[in-house]
């Protein structure tokens, strides 16, 4: 079966800061793809890439097979907009900041992708926000704004967001880093029950032990390459690059 | 009488100013209502990376902003026929010299909110897979559009009282027939306080409509 994402040579430079410096990775339907490495290895600039948030500097990335965007004649690579706002549609995205819409209900939030983008009849995208909602177990807050839910809710409404689209693919970009410590397993366990779906999703973290009962795969990125990948039984338990190892022993330094 | 006032003769040509207030009014809706809709696209235009955008909206803003509206309306008056060959009404060349200047103010209030909304709220709405217009009418000016309401309600009172500026170009709204009526009557004190009332009084409901929505808006919290 061909994957379904795939990134060849992918780079990506901020001015001279070359955050991603070549890389390859290829993604089957139903892989579930955790993304680990310390601050600045790439990760989020990676996952990034691939939803075009950011504009690579380089590589190419493929949806089902066909390469987004186009080659000019000297070489370089256009990425039209509706061609983006296509690909955006069948690959979402879930942020660190939740970036929900404050002048909007938990529901209007989520019926937004639906009746905006998608242009659903009203009826038809609430009932599609409604079970999205009650999805991620927040039926009863369909009327409140996001200022008055707390981190944890604000990240299962934007889950819910993502979702009311019926993505391909999903990306998580540390949707649990900007929660308080107490709220962080109500969101893990939203995702880890999305896993049952079989919806091909990448995950950037730093929640190891989530990262291990939520992969089918690990990667660990490292000075903007793919260090080491693998099933998450030997990533994690077992690494082969001194890098990977060091990067978990601080993870588990403090253990009691 | 009000001690030594007599304010009689100026009461008695009250239906001069209100004529002369509805010409005001009418100079200030249309110049606004224009500074509206063009200040939201030279806004755009000036908060875009593009230079082909952003240079003109710039050179737009600095010129209109940087130039007394009296001498921009005598300018539209006077020195605008000469270069087109088409003549304008003192009214129209008013409108016109207003609402442009207007425009480059309501440009920059429109610039300020849009930057105001924080990046990822442009990138929430992109990752559902909105275009530009989209994004603009359903995320973002709804958002700004709330937090320039102070600055736009600012301009819009700036932009009544500058209509007195249109009387030197003969333009018979509430300063011309003020400065009409105190020179027959020769109660320039008198007419001036009533006409300082009238203004006061066409401004100061629409402050308070602006605080009202300030409010409303204020209560969903975001």
């Amino acid at each position: 079966m061909p994957p379904v994402l795939r990134s060849a040579g992918l780079r990506k430079s901020f001015g001279s800061l070359e955050v991603l410096r070549g890389i390859d990775l290829s993604i089957a339907a139903g892989e579930r793809v955790a993304i680990l490495g310390s601050s600045g290895s790439g990760k989020s600039t990676l996952l990034r890439c691939l939803n075009f948030m950011e504009i690579p500097s380089a590589g190419r990335v493929f949806l089902d097979g066909e390469p987004v965007g186009r080659q000019a004649a000297n070489g370089s690579i256009r990425y039209p907009r509706a061609e983006l706002m296509r690909l955006r549609q069948r690959v979402g995205m879930v942020f660190q900041q939740f970036n929900l819409f404050p002048h909007m209900t938990a529901l209007a939030n989520v019926m937004e992708g639906p009746a905006t983008v998608q242009r659903r009849a009203r009826a038809e995208a609430r009932r599609i926000a409604e079970r999205q909602l009650a999805r991620v177990g927040l039926a009863d807050k369909a009327e409140t704004y996001p200022a008055f839910l707390s981190g944890g809710q604000q990240q299962r409404v934007a889950i819910a967001r993502a979702l009311a689209m019926e993505p391909e693919i999903l990306l998580f970009d540390e949707p649990t880093s900007s929660l308080d410590p107490e709220l962080v397993g109500e969101v893990l366990s939203v995702i880890l029950d999305l896993s049952r779906d079989g919806r091909t999703m990448l995950l950037v973290t730093h929640e190891l032990g989530f990262a291990y009962h939520f992969a089918t795969r690990v990667i660990f990125l490292h000075d903007g390459m793919i260090h080491e990948e693998g099933p998450p039984e030997q990533v994690l338990k077992q690494p082969r690059q001194d890098r990977t190892r060091q990067f978990l022993e601080r993870f588990t330094a403090f253990r009691f | 009488m009000i001690g030594p006032f007599d304010f009689g003769p100026v009461l008695e040509n009250f239906d001069l100013l209100l004529r002369g207030a509805r010409l005001t009014l009418l100079l200030w809706a249309i110049a606004f209502a224009f500074a509206l809709v063009a200040g939201l696209f030279v806004g755009i235009a000036r908060s875009s990376p593009r230079r082909w955008l952003n240079w003109p909206a710039t050179a737009y803003v600095e010129l209109f902003r940087n130039i007394p509206v009296l001498v921009q309306l005598i300018w539209f008056y006077f020195a605008f026929p000469v270069l087109s060959g088409v003549r304008l009404s003192p009214f129209a060349a008013s409108a016109i010299g207003l609402s442009l200047n207007a425009s480059a103010y309501c440009a920059e209030i429109y610039r300020g909110g849009l930057q105001s909304v924080a990046r990822g709220q442009w990138e929430g709405g992109r990752a559902l897979g909105m275009g530009e217009v989209q994004l603009m009418g359903r995320i973002i000016l709804p958002q700004a559009v709330r937090r320039m309401i102070p600055a736009f309600t600012n301009r819009a009172v700036e932009l009544l009282k500058n209509t007195a500026i249109a009387s030197i170009l003969v333009v018979h709204e509430l300063m011309y027939e003020a400065r009409e009526l105190s020179a027959e009557t020769f109660l320039p004190l008198e007419t001036f306080a009533v006409v300082g009332v009238v203004y006061f009084l066409l401004i100061w409901p629409g402050t308070l409509f602006s605080s009202y929505l300030e409010r409303r808006l204020a209560r969903q919290g975001g």
